[in-house]
């Protein structure tokens, strides 16, 4: 039985209103302004962004600044703003191939062709807090003549050859699933599959990508490459007759190599994992093509024996504001259920007294 | 993505293009710049959507959803009856309905509008994205074999 019990909208309206004096803190210190955050918080824009699942560099920072940092907060404020919004149509899809390389790096390949281009990284730097960049400028970062060399896919480079599994394309007659139009119904085709991974939360698919590392469904991985740059979105417009470019965004791709497959009919080829996350965020990326790549497990005949390969468990519990929801509606009232068990347990401790007292 | 575009079609499709890229700020500059703007009525919007962008697995494969971009649309049309479009990310109504304005003053004026307004943005883009590929290129990484000494 449900008891309607009101109260407490003058703490509530309280509450709010100490919760902005909290955000805004100590007024002698200048408040920030949204282009501050994307500008000086641009990864964590990225992630508010990502797991969103809405680009919108300056709607996240908002959704950052509101949440006073905290970035599932943010993720929530993004998710549900997208939820305003008509949704004019699906985009054509985003050619990684063709995009401005801002960092593409391969693992597998010393030399190939594009080159290797470390861009804004914070590999190789030496992990020590550094007080001076405090309120400091930056010096101009330095330039070298680019020329105009392709930088191909490194998958296309080994596809070439035959010796990995190609892309694959949608079977005859499927649509592209869309989680946000229809309830998930398992088991998945990968295109949900990845739609889930690239807006799931980043720490989950880090642990369980480092767990498949560890043994926990082993795939052999390597990174074949990690691309982050600029790519065109392409709409088609019905007024027009034709598709125009609504603007840039930048994603980052990965594309991990793992070890091969075959069969009677297939020579042994190398397996795939993918990963396509908006804005720069290596470490989501290479997470996901992992989780992908162990997602697949079923399709290469392999046994479900690890976590990773659980394609219910994994996505079910990939999304941080789904599971925000259900972990943080433990804190909101549940008084009268809890009414109900102190019922219980006080009806089996008095069983229990009964049955001591009839054996003594 | 459509191919065998009529000359006409191609080059709205890349003043489209390029107005749609154009930063907010460069695009008001050329815009505010236009001598004698035509008066123009609002057939629909300006308004922001959202438009879900899809990804390819494995880069060239079956396509998917990868998340949804804000994105701002306007038509219009001006008063000697040519009609506007204007797409582009993000939610800047104002740049949306600039677009769509001058689209269907470059059906009248083609020339004008390529001179005063897509060709100069054309040419910051070509910059600006020179001058990041020239960033980048600075991090590319020269690999060299350390030769050992033959005793």
């Amino acid at each position: 039985m449900y008891v309607a019990v009101k109260g407490g909208e003058a703490a509530i309206a309280n509450a709010h209103r100490l919760l902005a004096d909290r955000r805004r803190g100590d007024r002698t210190v200048p408040a920030l302004r949204l282009d501050q955050i994307v500008e000086q918080l641009g990864l964590a824009v990225d992630r508010a962004m990502g797991e969103g699942s809405l680009y919108d560099r300056e709607l996240a920072a908002l959704a950052l600044i509101q949440a006073r940092g905290d970035l599932i907060e943010a993720i929530f404020l993004v998710r549900a703003y997208r939820t305003t919004l008509p949704r004019f149509g699906y985009s054509e899809p985003i050619d990684t191939g063709a995009m401005r390389i801002e960092r593409r790096i391969s693992a597998t390949f010393k030399d190939l062709p594009g080159g290797q281009m470390l861009g804004p990284t914070f590999d190789y730097t030496h992990r020590l807090l550094d007080p001076s960049i405090v309120g400091a400028d930056a010096d101009a970062p330095m330039q070298r003549e680019a020329g105009d060399e392709e930088a191909p896919r490194v998958t296309d480079l080994l596809g070439r050859e035959g010796l990995i599994e190609a892309d694959g394309a949608l079977a005859e007659g499927e649509d592209v699933g869309d989680l946000t139009r229809e309830p998930l119904d398992f088991p998945l085709n990968r295109d949900l599959r990845l739609q889930a991974l690239a807006r799931g939360d980043e720490g989950f698919l880090l642990a369980l990508g480092y767990s498949t590392q560890r043994g926990y469904g082993r795939t052999h991985p390597f990174v074949g490459e990690i691309r982050i740059g600029e790519v065109d979105v392409e709409f088609d417009i019905p007024e027009l007759g034709f598709a125009v470019n609504l603007g840039r965004i930048r994603v980052t791709e990965c594309q991990m190599v793992n070890q091969f497959k075959g069969s009677a009919k297939i020579p042994p080829q190398f397996t795939r994992g993918y990963g396509l996350v908006f804005g720069q965020a290596e470490r989501k990326a290479m997470a996901m093509s992992l989780v992908d790549r162990a997602l697949r497990a079923k399709e290469f005949g392999e046994d479900i024996v690890a976590p990773a390969q659980d394609e219910e468990f994994v996505i079910s519990h990939s999304d941080n504001v789904q599971a925000t929801g259900f972990v943080e509606h433990l804190k909101l009232p549940h008084y009268v259920d809890f009414q109900a068990e102190l019922d219980l347990i006080r009806r089996m401790r008095a069983e229990f007294e009964g049955k001591r007292e009839a054996a003594e | 993505m459509k191919t065998g575009l009529s000359p006409e079609a191609t080059a709205r499709k890349h003043a489209l293009d390029v107005l749609a890229t154009a930063p907010a700020k460069a695009l008001a500059e050329r815009w505010d710049a236009y001598g004698d703007k035509p008066e123009h009525q609002r057939l629909r919007g300006p308004e922001t959507g959202l438009v879900m962008v899809r990804g390819r697995a494995g880069g060239g494969g079956a396509p998917f959803n990868l998340g949804e971009t804000t994105v701002s649309r306007a038509s219009v049309r001006i008063v000697t009856g040519e009609v506007g479009h204007g797409y582009c990310l993000g939610r800047d109504l104002d740049k949306a309905e600039a677009i769509a304005v001058i689209d269907a003053l470059r059906q009248r004026d083609a020339s004008r509008i390529e001179a005063e307004i897509i060709a100069p943005l054309e040419a910051l883009a070509l910059e600006n994205d020179a001058t990041r590929k020239n960033e980048t290129a600075a991090t590319r990484v020269d690999f060299f074999t350390m030769v050992r000494g033959d005793n």
